[in-house]
């Protein structure tokens, strides 16, 4: 027998007997954000035990890499690994590979990796922010930030042609050049955009519902969340102030005046969902900032100059990750003498962070297991790759 | 701390264990050490004060072809410097202590390689399939990997 | 009720047949499983939300398969979600209708050649009605492919015998 909170008594005085209940939350459910499987042992409403399945979405990217003809061939897959920020994925590839390859590439190609990366991370975020606020009721906000995220797509297509899976970032350089007019409609964006990010404050994050949903519940200490290697919005929620554009450099971030959001238990404790989804929000308006001083100076240069037309690497192995908008985003590239790649490994910040999330949902509701999973913001693809 | 540092460090406490260090001309420093002792030298190594190595980036199988190999990324995030340590095994015989009571996120890590490449880490708690599905016959990342002709009655090849 | 009784000019009296009367209603009210796997699930986001809007055409996400008459495939199927997909497939009650969105469940897709654990084609498991190619397929591609679905209700009928 099972003693809960309040063991109920029949009218002899004898306890009422209680048992644990397995229940399925199956890869088809419309708060799992994707094909994930959760085996959740209850005792009545309260969790005890949470075991994830994945491989639902086990596309067999790193057995297509070994097998393409090129190193650039490889850029279309690695979109498709995080499917809801493309242009981050490219980036820690193409990252990894200048890395190994000792490529430098033009300033201007920084520049505009930058504005890029900035933008797809608030597009990333507004589908994180805008799916969580379903799972907890709020279906307006969903709504106000895809319309925000059409216009940073308009840009995206203007700029290579795609809207989703771009194969913009190469190994070298971009693609394409960016056409006159995107400085002009990227202002234009970063203007209208702050209006909507102070509507949908003033609607979510201090709304007592919401509050009283996500404060204090899925709490993460700070030296587990390092334990288990988390990072991104997760590792800063818990109060952890480190951010690999600062910490690790990458590329110019350093030429930019901008903070790094961390979470200070506003609401409840330091590391509840509240504070994650706090520090989502604020990042936005801090990638604003960056972009806004990025657009203005673009430095001319030739985009495609430093892109080698062959790509015959000296063996040997390279690690490259950068600051994605779900966490540190990272390929391990293993080469030999040889075009096509011999192993690339991709370290994918959602598969990481979710494996924390037996120990944070010990004692929580079914109701705030919802809540934590839309707080830790995974995306299928690049867990199961 | 440089690689060269870290090196010494390591050769200082387990004088037989460094089997191979390349440091310098090279991308990403790395140190090849034997495969009975990487559970004490991470114990080590995340605990030595000069060392301080508590966050393991990525943990990695590879397929040389005729062995195996295991690759630690390691990071700390108090000295904000990195390492790579590197393992290999015989193709035959993959067996790797398990450094999951070191760093937790190695949980899923060395499941995940376990899946695809068929190690078999002493020690870990619950090693089984994470990816593929369970009654899944081989480890596909293997170079000698025949992908099935069927599986549960739906045909796999184009 | 604005527009149905403004066509009538002495009464209220409509005659037509039963085949349009019942493929008519169908068509016009599919609600859609709430069923994205992968990358052509953000698309299938973005058409049901504000600009391009899939919900004037009577196409509303509803959660559990037993309420629902279509399914938009949208994503790559592997081997351990095959066996998933067409026990929903089997919950849906008729008449139901599979609409197979992007390269990956057409066929396949980019995973086609080294796939070991990608189904080449939800089509192997289940019937597909309309197939919409694309990686991803445009919000706007998706509505065609819907609009081609209600074309192809609108032609059934019930004398008609159907393979199940």
């Amino acid at each position: 027998m099972i003693e809960t909170i309040a063991t109920p008594k029949t009218s002899t005085g004898k306890s009422l007997r209680t048992e644990e209940m397995i229940v399925n939350m199956g890869p088809q459910h419309p708060s799992t954000h994707g094909v994930l499987r959760l085996e959740v042992v209850l005792d009545g409403e309260i969790v005890v035990d949470v075991i994830p399945h994945l491989g639902y979405l086990h596309r067999c990217f790193e057995k297509h890499c070994e097998h393409m003809t090129s190193y650039q061939q490889v850029i279309p897959y690695v979109d498709r690994m995080d499917y809801v920020a493309a242009m981050t994925n490219e980036f820690a590839f193409v990252v990894a590979a200048e890395k190994m390859l000792k490529i430098e590439v033009p300033e201007r190609v920084h520049y505009i990796r930058i504005i890029m990366a900035e933008l797809q991370r608030i597009a990333s975020h507004l589908i994180a922010i805008g799916t969580f606020g379903i799972d907890m009721g709020a279906f307006t906000p969903f709504l106000y930030y895809f319309r925000d995220r059409e216009k940073i797509l308009e840009l995206f297509e203007m700029t290579c042609g795609a809207r989703l899976l771009y194969n913009y970032m190469w190994i070298g350089g971009l693609s394409h050049d960016i056409p006159p007019q995107f400085v002009e409609k990227t202002k234009e964006f970063c203007t209208d955009f702050k209006k909507t990010l102070k509507e949908v404050n003033d609607l979510l994050n201090y709304n007592e519902i919401f509050i009283k949903r996500t404060a204090n519940v899925g709490i993460l200490p700070k030296d587990l969340a390092v334990n288990y290697a988390c990072s991104g919005p997760m590792l800063r929620g818990s109060g952890v102030n480190f951010d690999l554009r600062r910490d690790d450099p990458y590329t110019l971030y350093n030429k930019f005046e901008w903070d790094v959001i961390v979470g200070k238990g506003e609401m409840g404790t330091v590391g509840d969902v509240w504070d994650r989804n706090i520090v989502r929000q604020r990042e936005m308006w801090e990638s604003l900032r960056i972009i806004e001083q990025a657009i203005a100076g673009i430095p001319e240069g030739d985009v495609q100059k430093a892109i080698p037309k062959r790509i015959r690497p000296v063996p040997g192995d390279a690690y490259g990750r950068i600051e994605g908008p779900r966490g540190e985003l990272g390929f391990y590239i293993v080469a030999e003498d040889n075009v096509t790649p011999y192993r690339i490994k991709a370290r994918a910040p959602a598969f990481v962070n979710l494996s924390v999330i037996n120990e944070i949902s010990k004692g929580a509701m079914l109701a705030d297991l919802v809540a934590i999973i839309g707080s830790i913001d995974i995306v299928l693809g690049e867990v199961d790759r | 701390m440089t690689a060269q540092d870290i090196h010494d460090i390591l050769k200082l406490q387990f004088t037989d264990a460094v089997i191979e260090a390349k440091l310098e001309n090279v991308v990403d420093p790395f140190i090849k050490v034997r495969t009975d002792m990487i559970k004490e030298i991470a114990v080590f190594v995340k605990n030595d004060e000069r060392l301080q190595f508590d966050y393991l980036m990525c943990l990695s199988g590879v397929d040389y072809k005729g062995k195996l190999g295991v690759t630690y990324h390691l990071y700390s995030m108090v000295h904000h410097h990195k390492i790579v340590l590197k393992v290999e095994v015989p193709t035959e015989t993959p067996d790797v202590p398990s450094v999951e009571s070191v760093w937790k996120s190695a949980n899923w890590h060395e499941r995940e390689a376990f899946d695809l490449y068929g190690f078999n880490f002493a020690g870990h708690p619950d090693q089984r399939r994470i990816l593929l599905p369970d009654d899944w016959e081989g480890h596909p990342l293997r170079k000698d990997y025949q992908t099935p002709e069927f599986y549960n009655g739906m045909k796999v090849p184009y | 009720m604005g527009l149905l009784d403004q066509k009538f000019e002495n009464s209220n009296i409509v005659v037509t047949t039963m085949d349009n009367l019942l493929n008519w209603a169908r068509l016009s009210s599919l609600y859609q499983m709430q069923f994205g796997l992968a990358c052509c699930a953000i698309e299938m986001m973005a058409a049901s939300a504000s600009n391009f809007d899939m919900m004037r055409f009577g196409v509303i996400p509803r959660a559990t398969p037993r309420q629902c008459d279509v399914m938009i495939v949208s994503g790559t199927v592997t081997l351990k979600m095959a066996s998933r997909i067409k026990r929903l497939y089997d919950q849906m009650p008729e008449p139901r209708y599979v609409i197979s969105m992007g390269s990956c469940s057409n066929c396949g897709g980019p995973y086609w050649e080294h796939g070991y654990h990608v189904l080449k084609g939800v089509d192997r498991v289940i019937p597909v009605d309309v197939y919409v190619p694309g990686c991803p397929p445009r919000p706007e591609a998706l509505i065609e492919g819907l609009i081609k679905l209600q074309e192809k209700i609108r032609n059934e009928s019930l004398a008609k015998k159907k393979a199940v």
